[in-house]
């Protein structure tokens, strides 16, 4: 079969003085340019000598950590960034859809957003004509579809949105992680179409965690890791190997370097000890926290540790904390450590933890959403198809007949 | 779908400043961006689009009472109130134009940093918007005329007035595209860009005719502002005045170095765009 798309050494390097302040200002430029010779420049490696070629009708699944670089390399397939070395040869029209409903606007109609919408991702006016109806029905807002967008349930929002992504027909596609959105039922409905999508031989590039979805969707995948591709392969022994990978690696994190925002700063939070950042399903989420004083005087008695478990959509799903308990701590030395060991029934999918150090109903210190981890495919029952289950959790459950 | 044999080849250096035939591919786009904000700026206002020419209208009536009837400024043969509302009206197509398009990149960060298009796309459709305003308040001009019975000459309206147009859309991309690109890197501009247009106000002769400057070195180097050749243009459009062809020469002139170097600033931003936006 035909390559259609061959990457060949792709590089992309950030300079970090420039990403950090994420825009400069003249005085700070000027600034800088006094300080010549003493400005560090850190460089980020987003990705490093990356290839690999996708042939026509291929579905080529991209698995990584979050910053791994996954993004970045759809961000430069579809041209949205430039690499900074390396080449790309392909054929036909890319289109990438890094995230559903962009553009939107609340005060347009969702008839006004579709051609918004669908005219950013590359679609014709007459494309978009031609599709109308179906994109329309896809999402099922027939009703709304000539009120202004600020009057949709986000729920709304997120199916629009996601049907006009669902009916691009180019070439090439880039998809990131969008799978991720609206209610279960609607994902299968998706991962339903974006099946039938394969099925016409396009030719897909699909960054997702949800594992099931891309065995479904991929015939092959490569994994990412800190920028460089560490394998390439079928979509199945990509997972498998990402999953090993993921067992074996726990992750620390030293939370003295990060930015955080204004608390009383006493007593901060040091480290966070992650044993694995990937659990099975039904696994106990188990981590470690270790504290540093940074005023000797301040009262270490009466210490309140709470941590939030988050879904990709914020909302908080966890919420545990020794208060709860009633069982406040006595700090006495830097090195003791603080392990939490939380129950889990979480659906499948991508969460991150938010922490949160009080003393006398003082906040300390605070990190909200800080670190993602991952809860593998799977549920307790043993049914064949989870993305069927539609609740945020899994919850052990009878049902007889008396 | 036709197997179209379209291969694309991307790398480090692979963009081009002023990519026509790309924009063209992109013509659509640029459609929609410039309806969306048409759309989304007067939308669920009381007035709508009668807004574009109520605010140059009722400046004009300002400017009128104050430098027409009291102070009494030359107004190069035509009625004060008409001379001020052509000054106006061009002013405004660069005055909004190059704020909307100097801003247009932050404000559409979150679509440049997800989805691929000739980023040029945005500042052309925020000047469209503004020429859009213009050709609204355009309706109320002409009625403006009428009323003040100035019959212009129609081969010379038809062929002045546009010029003038055009002097004053190519330096509005040119300024607007050189901020649009520097705002992304120091966002400073996006701050201090109203405060230096209504600076340039100052200089442009908007309120007076640029004839009413005596001072011979002072006239040519205030001609060096493109929008003065655009205005004082306009101007000679309605009247029978003879055209000092020099001035309006330099001011085109002008205008094109603009715009080339926008472009070049442009594209030399661009590909920070998206990491940086």
């Amino acid at each position: 079969m035909k390559t259609i798309l061959e990457v060949e050494h792709i590089s992309k390097k950030y300079s970090l003085s420039g990403i950090n302040k994420a825009y400069q200002t003249l005085s700070g430029s000027m600034a800088d340019f006094f300080r010549t010779g003493k400005t560090e420049k850190r460089d980020f490696h987003a990705l490093s000598d990356v290839s690999f070629s996708v042939k026509e009708g291929d579905t080529l699944g991209i698995i990584g950590r979050n910053g791994a670089g996954k993004t970045t390399l759809l961000k430069i397939i579809s041209r949205i960034t430039s690499p900074t070395s390396g080449r790309i040869t392909g054929k036909g029209k890319v289109t990438s859809l890094l995230e559903v409903g962009t553009g939107f606007h609340l005060e347009l109609t969702g008839r006004e957003n579709i051609y918004m919408n669908g005219s950013i991702l590359g679609l014709k006016k007459k494309e978009i004509d031609k599709k109308f109806e179906e994109i329309v029905e896809f999402s099922g807002v027939e009703e709304f579809i000539d009120n202004p967008l600020k009057f949709y349930s986000s729920g709304m929002q997120l199916r629009l949105a996601f049907s006009i992504g669902a009916h691009l027909e180019p070439e090439i596609l880039a998809i990131d992680e969008v799978l991720a959105v609206g209610d279960s039922l609607f994902q299968q409905k998706c991962i339903e179409k974006m099946t039938s999508i394969v099925k016409s031989g396009r030719t897909i590039l699909f960054v997702s965690h949800n594992f099931q979805a891309l065995k479904m969707i991929c015939n092959k995948a490569i994994v990412l890791e800190g920028g460089r591709k560490v394998f390439d392969g079928s979509a199945t022994d990509a997972i498998d190997y990402y999953n090993n990978e993921q067992r074996l690696q726990g992750q620390t994190i030293n939370l003295l370097e990060l930015p955080r925002g204004k608390y009383a700063g006493e007593l901060i939070f040091s480290k966070l000890n992650f044993h694995s950042v990937s659990f099975q399903n039904g696994e106990d989420i188990s981590f470690s926290l270790f504290l540093k004083t940074v005023n000797n005087t301040v009262n270490k008695t009466n210490l309140i540790l709470g941590a939030n478990v988050v879904d990709r959509f914020g909302n908080n799903i966890y919420h545990v904390s020794n208060i709860l308990t009633n069982q406040p701590f006595t700090h006495s030395a830097d090195s003791d450590e603080y392990r939490f060991i939380i129950k889990n029934n979480l659906r499948p999918g991508q969460y991150r933890l938010t922490i949160c150090l009080t003393i006398n109903d003082v906040v300390q210190d605070f990190f909200t959403e800080l670190i993602d981890f991952t809860i593998e495919e799977g549920n307790p029952y043993g049914f064949s198809k989870t993305a069927f289950i539609q609740g945020m959790v899994f919850p052990e459950f009878t049902i007889r007949k008396i | 779908m036709s197997a179209k044999e379209n291969t694309f080849v991307i790398d480090a250096e692979s963009r081009t400043p002023l990519n026509l035939a790309e924009i063209w591919e992109f013509r659509e786009l640029l459609y929609f961006f410039a309806w969306r904000d048409i759309k989304v700026k007067y939308k669920q206002t009381f007035l709508g689009v009668t807004w574009a020419f109520i605010q140059p209208f009722l400046m004009m009536v300002v400017l009128n009472i104050f430098f027409g009837k009291m102070l009494h400024f030359p107004s190069d043969n035509l009625p004060y109130a008409v001379f001020a509302f052509t000054g106006l009206i061009i002013w405004n197509i660069f005055s909004s134009g190059v704020v909307n398009s100097g801003n247009s990149m932050i404000t559409n960060a979150v679509i440049i940093k997800k989805n691929y298009f000739p980023r040029i796309i945005l500042p052309l459709s925020a000047v469209i918007v503004s020429l859009f305003d213009f050709l609204v308040s355009f309706i109320l001009f002409s009625g403006v005329l009428i009323y003040f019975r100035v019959l212009p000459d129609i081969l010379r309206f038809f062929t002045f007035f546009p010029l003038a147009i055009l002097i004053a859309l190519v330096t509005t991309v040119g300024t607007g595209v050189i901020i649009g690109a520097m705002s992304i890197r120091f966002r400073d501009f996006r701050i201090v860009m109203p405060f230096v247009i209504q600076l340039l106000l100052f200089i442009t002769p908007v309120i007076y005719p640029i004839s009413a400057i005596s001072n011979k070195t002072l006239y040519y180097v205030l001609s060096l502002n493109p929008m003065a050749g655009a205005i004082s243009l306009a101007r000679a459009a309605l009247t029978h005045n003879p055209v000092d062809w020099t001035i309006i020469f330099i001011s085109a002139s002008m205008a094109v170095f603009i715009f080339i170097i926008g472009m070049l600033i442009f594209k030399k931003n661009e590909t920070l765009i998206s990491d940086l936006a």
